[in-house]
């Protein structure tokens, strides 16, 4: 039987506030623990929360990233439940009347194509504390550094159909939320994790399977792995003539698998009812508007503009548009040669392949969008050959000089272009080689293509690689073959 | 001096009678030789008094004094006051000693009042006799049989017996008006919104509101005017100006308007209190105001209401008490479930686990709607009835509780004990501001008259019970409690 699975995705992102959503405590990562939570945080007998405007702000700008309807009136709730690290015995979501409405995002999938997904919506809470198991003895610490934390839970419709989609799908969130400014997105330290719902039903069926929900995966590829896994127990256990059953399971991406951790029976009643202590969220249409007229260019405009006005390819334009650190880098690259197609090829080729290497982010990378456009100009007017240009980006990422031109100037690396100094090289080169100038002129003319490759290779040395590359192939076959 | 009004204080002070350090140390004499008995005070903060009223007459002697510099008051047990325990009359906080300052804390000790200590009450604010204490029932100073109302009780009890001239209460559904009411003191439940609720313990948030407690009408429009305003540390405050509420105290009453709510009139009212509740009326009207009946229609499902949205809240405000960071924790917990259900079954009280079961209960997945949506909506038709009695009517006049003061122990059934608010429920579902003033006695037990005006309409409010205190004297009585020790 063929299997469809049916992904929906709940993200919570990490609202780039500098103090929490209801406090004035700081949100800055990584302090000593307890040392970032005030009264309010603690959920000290008495204290009351104040909504942060900065977290509203964040949200409305990711509603409106996605085309979202901004419902104008929004309300807190409370989600009860016990645990050590949640302080008040509560946490302040909002259930009913969430801040972001229904939107859509638009996802590139492997082939190029894209495909929208829907957002069913998206609402603030705030983030609970940590328990820390290590180091107490058998007893558990709280640090409610977190606690407070400003998330926004970003809510899909079940409208996902493989793992893959599901990545790419974070990936598109991910972009959108750093294009806008509204989260660091660095999901090592936790500012993007999300919930994934699975079932899986025969193709072509309408009703859906039972779902199960596996909590709290925090990467792209652990996402696309408890999927890809998730999937294929559940169809394994139907073929088998079992049933899946509603639950929550935890990836383990040490065994890459994914356990059961609690099932339907035994889910909490969260008992929601809204939040006496905060007043409904009214947003004037002024205020919104405002937000909409001060967003930034977001990816799927930028992909299109790319491709429409720069000329790139559908897979180019996806690629430099993933981020905004790399679209920022390469439309800088381009401003500074003026040529979008060999840009393109330095940012993702050259650049990417070295960042890669030696695990960089763009946005640390040592060569600037200005120097490697500096360079690329060159490239483009011929001042260098490829290989020269190889040795100059080289030199800029060991920080060898401050531009492309300073380090041409230094090396002498400019590109030799006057035929009567490259015969003249030529002319050495034949005199000295007098075996492989034999060699060449018995050969066959069929087999001399391959042999004049190190007359060329000698050539390009004697210059120390300036030599225009064509014109030495030109005159060296003239000089052999017509002697 | 122990039974001057505050005003009456401030005079003295300003005129340099006695100095804030005489009077604080004579009221501090005087809880140590009565309090034993009243048991109106959880915690005396004698060592921290003498200091403020060391401040204040030094401030005064630099002519830096206001109008409540080196006046003494006592705070209820649920301001949370840094440095002293802030038990809110339970074991679970016992322990509890904040590391902060409740916002009308903060204001009244930058006033430069001096604060005696944390008066009793039921605990969490539950109940409205006093007897739901931790720390033990508080006595009627009237009466030593009699409960002196809750949950405020410690606050009207200190006041009745002449152990401090003023202190704050709370009132999430009659706290300060009915023991105001059994105690023969004036007690006032200001607007939702127009007193700060940060560092308030909170019982029901949505109804909660400070207020002050005092001999007079004029005691409170003076410390309402200290604590009342808008605080941007909760977000429920109103951002509207505060007025002098005692610049309207003398205005004629000629004209005013008085509505008598049929409803509040009727069966279970005992004939005694409608009899003293009439006369107060009788009063009013040769001050020239005039009286008509108007009709509250949905009154009788105060309580129902009240009972589903306030054990509601307090079932999700309480669920910080888990042993977890502060307050009581059980002994050698095996596991966490054991550390919750332990700490919470040891800390809490027999009436606060009740509310929180109520609340879990009808928040629950299958009855949210039935209880809490529904309460709700009856809770806007309460409001709306407020707001058409107001179309006709600037005050509405009736009894503050249906009975005076009874005995202690007498009442074991919650629900008899529910009924004691009926007249004085409603009001904070409403939001609107409500005032219970002496005016007479049953049997030597005080009768309170509740007066109720719209939404922040204190000034006025403040005005009709000052000038019928200054023609009527039940104010001015004074328990035999204490007197002979005085």
């Amino acid at each position: 039987m063929q299997w469809e699975a049916v992904i929906g995705l709940e993200v919570h992102v990490q609202l780039a506030t500098q103090s929490k959503i209801f406090s004035g405590a700081s949100t800055a990562f990584g302090a000593e623990p307890n040392t970032q939570a005030c009264a309010v945080d603690l959920g000290l007998p008495g204290v009351l929360p104040v909504l942060n405007e900065g977290a509203v702000a964040m949200a409305v700008r990711f509603g409106l990233g996605i085309n979202a309807e901004i419902p104008e009136t929004s309300v807190f709730d409370r989600k009860n439940y016990f645990y050590p690290d949640l302080p008040k015995g509560y946490q302040t979501s909002q259930m009913y009347q969430p801040i972001v409405g229904p939107g859509e995002v638009e996802i590139t999938l492997d082939d190029g194509s894209t495909k929208r997904i829907r957002v069913h919506h998206a609402h603030l809470e705030e983030d609970a504390g940590k328990s820390l198991h290590e180091d107490f003895h058998g007893m558990t610490g709280i640090d409610l550094n977190r606690a407070g934390t400003p998330l926004l839970e970003i809510v899909s419709e079940p409208d996902l159909r493989s793992a893959r989609e599901a990545a790419a799908y974070l990936k598109a969130i991910h972009a959108i939320v750093t294009y806008l400014g509204i989260s660091d997105g660095n999901m090592a330290e936790g500012s993007m994790r999300c919930d994934v719902n699975v079932s899986v039903r025969p193709k072509g069926q309408e009703t859906l399977g039972t779902r199960a929900e596996i909590k709290n995966v925090n990467s792209f590829r652990f996402v696309e792995k408890a999927i890809a896994f998730e999937i294929e127990r559940q169809v394994e256990l139907i073929e088998d003539g079992g049933t899946v059953v509603q639950e929550t399971r935890l990836y383990d991406p040490e065994a890459d698998e994914t356990r059961s951790m609690r099932t339907k029976e035994e889910a909490n009643d969260y008992r929601y009812f809204p939040c006496p202590d905060l007043l409904p969220v009214v947003l004037d249409q002024a205020y919104v508007d405002h937000l909409r007229e001060t967003l930034p260019e977001l990816p799927a405009d930028k992909r299109a503009r790319f491709q429409d006005e720069l000329g790139l390819s559908a897979y180019d334009a996806s690629v430099l548009a993933s981020s905004r650190a790399m679209a920022e880098y390469f439309e800088t690259v381009r401003d500074v040669c003026g040529d979008a197609k060999l840009a393109a090829n330095w940012v993702q080729v050259e650049l990417a392949g070295r960042l890669n290497k030696e695990g960089l982010d763009i946005a640390d990378s040592p060569v600037t969008a200005e120097q490697l456009g500096g360079l690329v100009a060159r490239v483009k007017d011929e001042t260098i050959n490829g290989k020269a240009a190889k040795q100059v980006f080289a030199a800029l990422w060991d920080g060898e000089g401050d531009s492309a031109d300073a380090i041409i100037e230094a090396r002498g690396l400019k590109q030799v272009t006057d035929t009567g100094a490259i015969e003249a090289m030529i002319d050495q080169v034949i005199a000295d080689s007098p075996v492989q100038v034999a060699q060449y002129r018995e050969a066959a003319p069929e087999k001399r293509g391959k042999m004049i490759g190190y007359f060329v290779g000698q050539v390009m040395k004697a210059s120390r690689g300036t030599a225009n590359p064509q014109q030495v192939n030109a005159l060296l076959k003239d000089k052999l073959d017509n002697a | 001096m122990h039974d001057k009004t505050l005003t009456e204080l401030a005079a003295a002070l300003a005129a340099g009678e006695f100095s804030s350090r005489e009077l604080t140390e004579s009221l501090l004499a005087r809880i140590d030789r009565l309090d034993g008995e009243l048991n109106s005070f959880i915690t005396v903060t004698a060592d921290a008094a003498l200091e403020a009223a060391d401040r204040a007459d030094r401030a005064r002697a630099a002519g830096k004094a206001g109008p409540l510099t080196g006046l003494p008051l006592a705070l209820k047990d649920i301001f949370c006051t840094q440095g002293v325990r802030t038990s809110c009359g339970s074991r679970m906080l016992d322990n509890f000693v904040s590391p902060y300052d409740a916002t009308v804390v903060e204001k009244l000790a930058a006033a430069g009042t001096v604060s005696l200590g944390k008066t009793n009450m039921d605990e969490f604010a539950m109940g409205s006799s006093n007897e739901n204490s931790h720390y033990g029932p508080v006595k009627n100073p009237w009466d030593l049989a009699a409960v002196p109302g809750g949950s405020s009780g410690g606050s009207a009890a200190a006041v009745a017996a002449g152990l401090v001239p003023a202190a704050l209460g709370t009132d999430t559904g009659g706290s300060i008006r009915q023991p105001a009411a059994f105690c023969g003191i004036t007690g006032l439940k200001p607007t939702y919104g127009r007193v700060s609720r940060y560092g308030m313990v909170a019982y029901a948030s949505s109804l909660d509101q400070g207020g002050p407690m005092a001999r007079t009408a004029e005691d409170c429009a003076l410390l309402l005017g200290a604590i009342a305003g808008h605080d941007l540390r909760d977000s429920t405050s109103v951002a509207r100006g505060v007025p002098d509420y005692r610049e309207e105290l003398e205005a004629s009453l000629s004209g005013l308007k008085i509505g008598l709510p049929r409803e509040y009139f009727g069966d279970g009212l005992a004939p005694e209190v409608e009899a003293a509740v009439r006369e107060a009326i009788a009063v009013y009207e040769s001050l020239g105001a005039s009286v008509r009946e108007v009709s509250l229609p949905h009154t009788e499902l105060a309580i129902p209401a009240y009972y589903v949205i306030a054990p509601a809240e307090a079932s999700s405000n309480l669920s910080r008490y888990d042993g977890v960071r502060f307050g009581h924790r059980c002994e050698n917990p095996t596991d966490l479930v054991d550390l919750y259900k332990r700490s919470r079954a040891e800390g809490f009280g027999e009436e606060v686990k009740r509310r929180i079961l109520i609340g879990t209960h009808t928040l629950s997945e299958g009855f949210f709607d039935a209880y809490y949506k529904k309460a709700q909506q009856v809770r806007r038709l309460i409001r709306q009835d407020f707001l058409d009695a107001f179309e006709d009517v600037d005050v509405l006049m009736g009894p503050a509780s249906p009975t005076p003061a009874f005995d202690l122990g007498a009442k074991k059934d919650p629900v008899s004990m529910y009924l004691q608010d009926i007249y004085t429920i409603a009001i904070n579902l409403a939001g609107i501001p409500g005032l219970s003033v002496p005016a007479g006695f049953v049997d030597g037990r005080p009768v309170g008259l509740q007066i109720l005006g719209p939404h922040f309409a204190e000034s006025r409010l403040l005005n009709v019970a000052h000038r019928f205190q200054q023609a009527t004297d039940w104010h001015r009585r004074q328990p035999a409690f204490g007197k002979e020790n005085a």
